[in-house]
């Protein structure tokens, strides 16, 4: 439904965003993953129409949307900071969108009810924005981008000011309820545990491009280059010499960057392995993440069971799990 | 946002019809300065005599009649002007902003206060600027000053208020009864007045208002008017029999307000018939309680009170309006000189 | 945007740009044309670089300087406890500092006089009577309404936690407030200076009546040379001079006021009730400078011969045969005008306000810089100005009473400019994204976001507008008047133009109900405004 092609926005005689593509289809959650400033944040903007690109076209179905204003796109945004109406009240804030449709009082009211027992906020409705926690305001936010029905929906970090509990909770919540109006949505993050949770597709954000577009297992199994891969939160990259060695093995034909996945990566009690001295190890709820060198070489895996700094331990790598990156 | 613009466009229509009401024919517009009022019913004698409306416009102190008269003198706003006194009349003149017009009722005013001899104005009242003094603050130890000579003796050191010859309208006319007085050594006379430890004021208000007795100050000597003795008793809070202030007949300054009609007015007869009517008993008799003024008109009758109590001076400073003209910049800036630096 | 909404938003903008056009640059431009001759160029260069007029524009521009500082200095504490604190009374306290603001220059003279004898200041070592400490101590009076409510509502939006956080991290109290408070108050205190120097920059009556006759500013000397010597056009190039240091001021305040413009979100924490100390102090400084000289006034106007009465203010509904209007009748004028003289402000220095803060950079400049150069013409020049350019048909108003209050909606635009504009500038711009993704298009935005969270700015602008108006006495009284249409303020000066007790009497008890009303409406337009705020905003 919403294709983006090509599109350009220059910003102090560079670009934020350099030839983005990407598609969302109907229904669709495509999260936009990337570190801060790689330009998801103005692609969103652009999509929303609030940024003007240089060149490109931004298209839904059929329909071009580049000249459209940002209120005519029926395309819904929710801001990280929530940005709602201090002057109205949580209600208000819902309504806002449905009084701009110039629904009538009844209607208006219904629809509101409905939202606010969607975000498991009956009651609300009279509370002052002031008093909210933040949980409950990122659910009035997402109640307020809904209601008038938006085509596609787009968070902007939704949970970037959240504690983890909450987020987890939210992050649950928020994909249920997408899921469940088979709302088209477009999810900006820099967190690939969030997107891997709630993303249909993810597109890997890098230097105002795409670097890499597919379902998570798809990216995360085969990240296209070190950016992307690194944004899917792998850690071990290694450099190999022009015959494609190092100092574990022969890892590739010709000079360039692996990663070895970490899945791909255990340790084995026989001798055959590669030797490999612990240098960090660190428990976390039933595994223990561990940091091994092998030579000067640093891979990281994570292990059932416990773990002892300078202990020496045997790794076996699996063939499958080292991605050459571009 | 339909409802906004339309509240912007009846606000614009009501302000536009309210000011843009057409001027009628039958309606003469007189110029006058802020201390110009008369009685209700007077003009509507007018209007009954001759069908005309008077319509009163005023335009804030003398200087700015005068500046305002001058200024629109290509596309006049007035039919007459009135207010404009001696010490002002030869720049009015000069500028050229009145119409020779001589009234029948001219043989009712003496020659004395004709000052144009062609008739470009008329006079309509007078009055005299002359030290007042507070009465209880004098006594038979310390007899109140006589003339200007008294006031540099050392007795009345730091008694007398005068104001700004640059900056008002009484001030200027007591400065220059000391010119008519002392001819070229007025300059002497200000000095030893300075010695003796002067104050000056920008304006009449706080001359009086402040630094006089009455007005809760503490000085007993205050240029001001002949009249303002009577004002004292009209205007008390509680009535009183006499004054509590008192004129020195031998420091005054006559000024003496003039009415013209407008070079240009598109409404001559109604001009005319208006300058005639400001010299008729129904307005010249109003004059004193309305204005604190004398009428011009020997015929008038004084109110009681006026006559009672205002001092009629008999032999007041006075100056040539043309000398004056030629020569106030340099005599204020000379004064302020003396006086102020 | 279709031709249609182009066309409104191009009539909205020129709605302000037409009024100040039509009513103050066209009648200036006619003013200077007509009196600014060429050939007199050597004149006016002698005059310019004559001893007397240095002496004149040092002081003018000292003394501003100087009243300014010391406005905002003591300010600043009163807008801190209106910002950040709540007590009994709060309303109160805040519309009683505006009401200096309203009083005509002559009775507050009048009563600093009378404070000046009753502390044996008048005379002697410790004289303040026609000296500069007198015209500073009248200045201070006079704009401490305009520090502590521009400069309090401003502070009031900003986010107190950042304080609290330096107070966390040990900061002294003198150090958070330097390093912490004052950068971000940085926008509303150049507004409020701006203003506050314009004023004294252009004061009339307070430098003739305090300062005495040998103390002259440019604005006085204006004055003295237009009305006095007849000469407009040392006046005219007076008033370009005088304009053109009112023009680098407001430059530099609107430089500062946009570099330092942060946005910060608001949030609503419940105020603090105030410190003992805290309340007691300011009530006294305010009490010592505001509050004497007005008791001073009430005693004047109930005070009847040796005991006291309401007779002055019985006696306001009769007329005084000096006078064309009765005291009452002059308040119905007035009121009249402060009220078309608010509407006006409001409207317009709203909308250009809102031009200001979204529309380009060229535009908002311009708008922010013209709107403002009223405040600092000399009323004089104005005055003669009108009378000169609406002469002719459709715009003959010299003899309509329009005149007067659109003179002072020119004043009171740019101090709801300097409220609104601020608040403006604070709104959060993924507050009106998030509404214009709502569907709202740019004039809803407008209404439904900038206007009600602006409304209470909006509402202190209009109250200052109107307090202006009814107190103005400069430039109304240089533009012509029928007698029927004098204002209070005008009558008063009339009032006070002869001698006698009761004409004394009823001019203070004038000034009274001048400042009772002007306290009543602020509180009044303030109340609703606060109000409307937590009602839907929908209307």
């Amino acid at each position: 439904m919403l294709r983006v092609e090509n599109v350009k926005v220059p910003f102090d005689g560079t670009y934020v965003l350099n030839e983005c593509d990407f598609e969302v289809g109907e229904g669709e959650i495509v999260v936009l993953l990337g570190s801060s400033g790689c330009g998801k944040s103005t692609l969103l903007r652009t999509v929303a129409g609030l940024e003007n690109p240089e060149s490109g076209k931004i298209w839904w179905g059929t329909q071009e949307m580049t000249e459209v204003p940002p209120h005519k796109r029926g395309f819904g945004l929710m801001f990280q900071n929530h940005a709602l109406f201090p002057h109205r009240n949580v209600g208000e804030n819902i309504d806002f969108g449905l009084q701009i449709l110039r629904m009538t009082g009844i209607e208006r009211q219904e629809r509101v009810d409905e939202l606010l027992s969607m975000v498991d906020l009956d009651g609300f409705q009279n509370r002052k924005i002031g008093s909210l926690s933040g949980g409950e305001a990122q659910r009035v936010a997402l109640a307020r981008s809904l209601a008038p029905k938006p085509r596609l929906l787009m968070l902007d970090e939704p949970m970037a000011s959240l504690d983890r509990a909450l987020r987890d909770r939210l992050l649950a919540d928020i994909s249920e309820l997408l899921r469940e109006l088979k709302q088209a949505a477009i999810y900006v993050t820099h967190d690939h545990d969030e997107a891997f949770f709630i993303a249909d597709r993810i597109a890997v954000m890098h230097n105002g491009k795409i670097e890499q577009i597919g379902t998570p297992s798809e990216v995360w199994s085969n990240p296209s280059s070190e950016e992307s891969a690194r944004s899917m939160g792998h850690e071990n990259f290694i450099e190999l010499d022009d015959s494609g060695r190092c100092e574990i093995g022969q890892l590739g034909s010709s000079s360039g960057i692996v990663l070895i996945r970490e899945d791909g990566l255990s340790i084995v009690p026989e001798e055959t392995g590669i030797k490999g001295e612990v240098i960090s190890a660190v428990f976390r709820s039933g595994i223990t993440l561990v940091k091994i060198r092998v030579g000067k070489i640093e891979l990281s895996t994570s292990i059932q069971g416990s773990m002892k700094v300078s202990e020496i331990v045997n790794l076996k790598i699996s063939d499958s799990a080292v991605v050459a990156l571009s | 946002m339909k409802k906004f613009l339309l509240l912007i466009t009846v606000i614009f229509v009501v302000i536009t019809a309210t000011t843009c009401a057409e001027k009628k024919d039958d309606t003469v517009t007189l110029l006058t300065h802020d201390s110009f009022w008369i009685s209700e019913g007077v003009f509507e004698e007018f209007t009954q005599q001759t069908g005309v409306n008077v319509e009163v416009q005023m335009a804030g102190d003398t200087g700015q009649l005068l500046a305002s008269a001058i200024l629109t003198s290509s596309n006049p706003s007035a039919d007459v002007i009135f207010g404009i006194d001696n010490t002002f009349l030869q720049r009015a003149l000069n500028a050229d902003i009145f119409a020779v017009y001589e009234s029948p009722s001219l043989s009712k005013v003496s020659e004395e206060i004709q000052l144009d001899t062609q008739h470009r104005v008329t006079p309509i009242d007078f009055g005299d600027v002359c030290i007042n003094y507070w009465i209880d603050s004098f006594s038979s130890d310390l007899p109140p000053p006589k003339n200007l000579d008294d006031l540099i003796d050392s007795k009345y050191s730091g008694q007398l208020v005068v104001q700004n010859p640059e900056t008002s309208s009484p001030g200027l006319a007591f400065f220059l009864a000391t010119i008519a007085e002392y001819g070229d050594d007025w300059e002497l006379w200000w000095a030893a007045l300075r010695d003796n430890d002067v104050t000056v004021t920008s304006g009449w208000e706080d001359a009086y208002e402040v630094e006089f007795v009455a007005g809760g100050g503490e000085h007993p000597l205050v240029v001001s008017y002949a009249s303002s003795p009577p004002a004292e008793v009209i205007y008390a809070e509680t009535p009183i029999d006499s004054p509590p202030t008192g004129v020195l007949t031998d420091t005054c300054f006559r000024q003496i307000e003039f009415a013209g009609v407008v070079n240009g007015t598109k409404n001559q007869e109604a001009a005319e018939n208006l300058i005639d009517f400001m010299l008729s008993n129904t307005f010249q008799q109003d004059i004193p309680n309305s204005m604190l003024m004398f009428p011009a008109s020997n015929e008038a009758e004084l109110p009681a009170t006026f006559a009672e109590f205002a001092e009629v001076v008999e032999d007041p400073y006075m100056l040539d309006p043309e000398i004056i003209e030629r020569n106030r910049n340099n005599w204020t800036e000379r004064w302020t000189q003396i006086v102020l630096r | 945007m279709n031709p249609q909404k182009r066309f409104v938003w191009a009539f909205l903008f020129f709605l302000p740009v037409l009024f100040v056009g039509v009513f103050f640059y066209w009648p200036l431009l006619k003013i200077f044309s007509h009196t600014l001759d060429g050939e007199r160029i050597n004149e006016f260069w002698s005059y310019l670089s004559s001893k007397p007029f240095r002496q004149i524009a040092w002081f003018t521009i000292w003394q501003a300087f100087l009243s300014t500082v010391c406005t905002m200095m003591l300010a600043l504490p009163a807008a801190y406890l209106v910002a950040r604190f709540s007590f009994p009374g709060k309303k109160l306290f805040q519309a009683l500092t505006t009401i200096p603001f309203v009083l005509p220059t002559v009775v507050a003279a009048g009563a600093f006089m009378a404070l000046f004898q009753r502390f044996g200041l008048d005379q002697g070592m410790f004289r303040l009577h026609h000296t500069v400490w007198a015209l500073l101590l009248a200045h201070i009076f006079f704009n401490l309404a305009i520090v502590v409510r521009t400069v309090g509502s401003f502070w009031a939006g900003l986010d107190p936690r950042v304080e609290e956080q330096a107070k966390i991290l040990g900061a002294a109290p003198w150090h958070i407030f330097r390093k912490i408070t004052l950068p971000r108050l940085v926008p509303a205190l150049a507004a409020a200076a701006s203003v506050v120097f314009v004023f004294c920059l252009t004061s009339f009556g307070i430098v003739l009546l305090l300062g005495g006759p040998t103390r002259a500013t440019i604005e006085t000397e204006i004055w003295r040379q237009a009305v006095w010597r007849g000469d407009i056009s040392v006046a005219s190039v007076l008033a370009v001079i005088q304009l053109g240091a009112v023009m680098v001021m407001v430059l530099i305040m609107n430089f500062l006021q946009k570099r330092q413009a942060v946005v910060e979100s608001k949030v609503e924490l419940n105020p603090e009730r105030a410190s003992r100390k805290l309340l007691v102090g300011n009530i006294l400084l305010l009490g010592i400078l505001v509050g004497l000289p007005i008791v001073i006034l009430v005693e004047r106007a109930i005070g009847v011969g040796d005991g006291y009465s309401f007779q002055n203010f019985s006696a306001m509904a009769d007329r005084i045969s000096l006078v064309p209007l009765s005291s009452l009748a002059a308040l119905k004028n007035s009121l009249l005008f402060a009220v078309v003289a608010a509407v006006l402000a409001a409207l317009l220095g709203g909308v250009a306000s809102f031009f200001v803060v979204h529309g380009n950079r060229w535009l908002s400049n311009f708008l922010d810089f013209g709107m403002m150069l009223p405040l600092g013409v000399s009323a004089v020049v104005l005055g003669f100005g009108m009378l000169i350019s609406l002469d002719t048909p459709p715009l003959d108003l010299r003899s309509s009473w329009i005149l007067v209050p659109i003179a002072h909606a020119l004043l009171g635009i740019p101090f709801v400019m300097r409220t609104v504009i601020p608040t403006l500038r604070r709104i959060d711009p993924s507050l009106r994204e998030s509404a214009s993704l709502l569907g709202a298009s740019p004039s809803k935005v407008t209404k439904y976001i900038d206007f009600p969270i602006a409304f209470r700015a909006l509402g202190v602008g209009a109250a200052f507008a109107f307090a202006i108006s009814i107190g103005e006495f400069g430039a109304t009284s240089f533009l012509p008047r029928s007698p029927d249409r004098l204002t209070a303020p005008l009558v008063l000066f009339r009032l006070l133009g002869a001698p006698g007790e009761a004409l004394r009497g009823q001019a203070m008890a004038l000034a009274v109900t001048l400042m009772v009303i002007t306290a009543a409406t602020v509180i009044l337009i303030e109340g609703s405004v606060f109000k409307r705020e937590t009602i839907r905003s929908d209307f």
